[in-house]
């Protein structure tokens, strides 16, 4: 048993997922036990749901426009080009909806949330809610987490379907393909198991980004530099974990939504 | 002076260590009600360490803090919540929210407890801030205000659900003297007004002079002098008269 604590780097591994570990149980007996302020979710649904939305939809439109224009210059060589509209929509359920919005709120909120808690962190400010009697994870992690919940299947929702506006526009306006074709193929092959996964994709990654910013927020030393260093680091753990999760995530939700087939 | 008055705070052989340091060596002291204890001690010597462990921001290696009778020092966040509600704290550099007014400052510690009437709150945030004196200034941010403008509205925050004892981490670092004066002044006025406890950790000995009712020296981990202002300035140890004299023994 003493093998793996003999490295530093292990040891610092599991207390990192201990800590995490703790914040999340203690965040969820919290949201169980009514202590949730409705007033900092609502602000933070606006600052996080809101306020990411140019983003995702930026990134949904372009991804799905570039995919849309690989996938056909790929399928017209072999003939199959009505194929493009069913191999883009799956995609961008399954797969790119999901963790591309993932990316993007790991990258826009993780980092802001990090930032945040962790200047109140290094400016006493954490120290002075303790004074006042006020528990710091029910007054900054629970409204975090809750508006986070709320959001991000919505973020990823909106990114699909910004995705496939733009994979149609492409496809049928500057690619020439039949529009009846592609909306027809595309309609036969996604499956609503497909949307399902894409939103519990979503989920899973919001409680990565908003545990993984408000723990480095949390843990923040060393004044300024240590702020920009839990904000670095929170955005390159949540983006890490969020591409790894993705893909255990994808084999255990296969089996639940298995792929393929057509209604 | 105080031996007939019941002790609000009881600290017995606190210790603390951070990293290898051992801040805290076996801290023992009792804090009557209603009386100003000056905590004095150098820089880096464990007093703000020592007056975090009272409000439970620390807990202690080993030792006993008692308020009002009750052990503090194994209670969890969630069981410290209603001895913090009786404790007020001055952070040294104020710790207000910077995403709120200074009147949302004032507030916050009444709405958190569930005080909903915007009048009420109103009227106690004007009261609490007349206190301070920093009438007018209740729609700045923080970021606004000077150092001891600042300090002015943490400890408006902190007077304004009535605690029976206040914290003060050094209230007049990095002041000017006409500004460590009103403060000072303050803590006076605190006191006869709302009849608080107050423990004030400082190193400024014209504040001491000010305000204390009795003064306890904390040196390499623990209590060296404890007494009243007059035996402190009646002290010939050489540690008491270098700290009070300012000498550093450096040759030059």
């Amino acid at each position: 048993m003493k093998f793996p604590y003999s490295f530093p780097l292990t040891r610092a591994f599991c207390l990192y997922l201990g800590q995490l570990a703790f914040l999340i149980g203690e965040t969820f007996t919290s949201i169980l036990a009514g202590r949730v302020r409705w007033k900092l979710v609502l602000h933070q649904i606006v600052e996080i749901g809101f306020g990411s939305q140019a983003v995702v939809i930026i990134t949904g439109i372009f991804t799905g426009a570039v995919f849309t224009a690989q996938i056909f210059f790929q399928f017209n060589a072999l003939n199959m080009s009505s194929a493009v509209g069913p191999v883009v929509s799956i995609a961008l359920c399954r797969e790119l909806g999901p963790v591309l919005t993932g990316l993007m709120v790991a990258g826009r909120v993780g980092a802001a949330m990090s930032a945040e808690i962790g200047t109140m962190k290094v400016t006493e400010q954490i120290d002075a809610l303790r004074a006042l009697a006020v528990n710091p994870v029910d007054y900054l992690v629970v409204p975090r987490t809750m508006a986070i919940m709320i959001s991000m299947p919505l973020l990823v929702g909106e990114c699909i379907f910004f995705a496939l506006a733009a994979s149609y526009y492409v496809a049928t306006d500057i690619l020439n393909v039949n529009s009846v074709f592609f909306l027809q193929h595309m309609w036969s092959y996604t499956h609503s198991r497909d949307m399902v996964m894409a939103l519990s994709k979503g989920f899973v990654f919001a409680l990565i980004v908003v545990f993984v910013g408000c723990q480095q927020g949390l843990t923040t030393r060393d004044g300024a530099v240590g702020v920009g260093k839990s904000t670095t680091e929170a955005v390159v753990i949540s983006s890490l974990s969020i591409l790894m999760i993705n893909f255990f995530l994808t084999m255990a939700l296969n089996i639940i939504f298995p792929a393929g087939g057509r209604y | 002076m105080s031996a007939h008055r019941k002790n609000l705070i009881e600290v017995r052989d606190l210790r603390q260590t951070i990293g290898t340091q051992e801040i805290l060596r076996g801290v023992n002291l009792d804090i009557p009600k209603g009386e100003t204890l000056v905590l004095l001690g150098q820089s880096g010597g464990g007093k703000s360490v020592f007056l975090r462990h009272l409000i439970g921001l620390m807990r202690p290696l080993s030792g006993s803090i008692k308020i009002e009778g009750e052990e503090i020092a194994h209670l969890n966040e969630r069981e410290l919540e209603p001895v913090r509600r009786k404790i007020g704290m001055l952070f040294q550099d104020g710790a207000l929210f910077d995403s709120m007014t200074v009147f949302d400052n004032v507030a916050f510690p009444l709405r958190e407890r569930g005080e909903r009437n915007e009048k009420v709150i109103r009227e106690k945030v004007d009261h609490a801030l007349e206190l301070v004196s920093l009438q007018g200034q209740e729609g700045k941010m923080p970021v606004n205000l000077s150092g001891g403008m600042r300090k002015r509205a943490s400890l408006a925050r902190a007077i304004i659900s009535e605690p029976s004892c206040i914290l003060y981490d050094e209230p007049t670092a990095g002041l000017d003297p006409i500004v460590s004066d009103t403060i000072n002044k303050l803590i006076r006025r605190l006191q006869s007004q709302l009849h608080v406890t107050s423990i004030v950790v400082t190193h400024d000995m014209i504040s001491t002079d000010h305000i204390a009712d009795r003064v306890a020296l904390l040196r390499e981990g623990r209590i060296h002098f404890d007494g009243t202002l007059q035996s402190l300035h009646a002290s010939t140890d050489p540690v008491i008269t270098d700290f009070i004299e300012g000498r550093s023994h450096e040759i030059d």
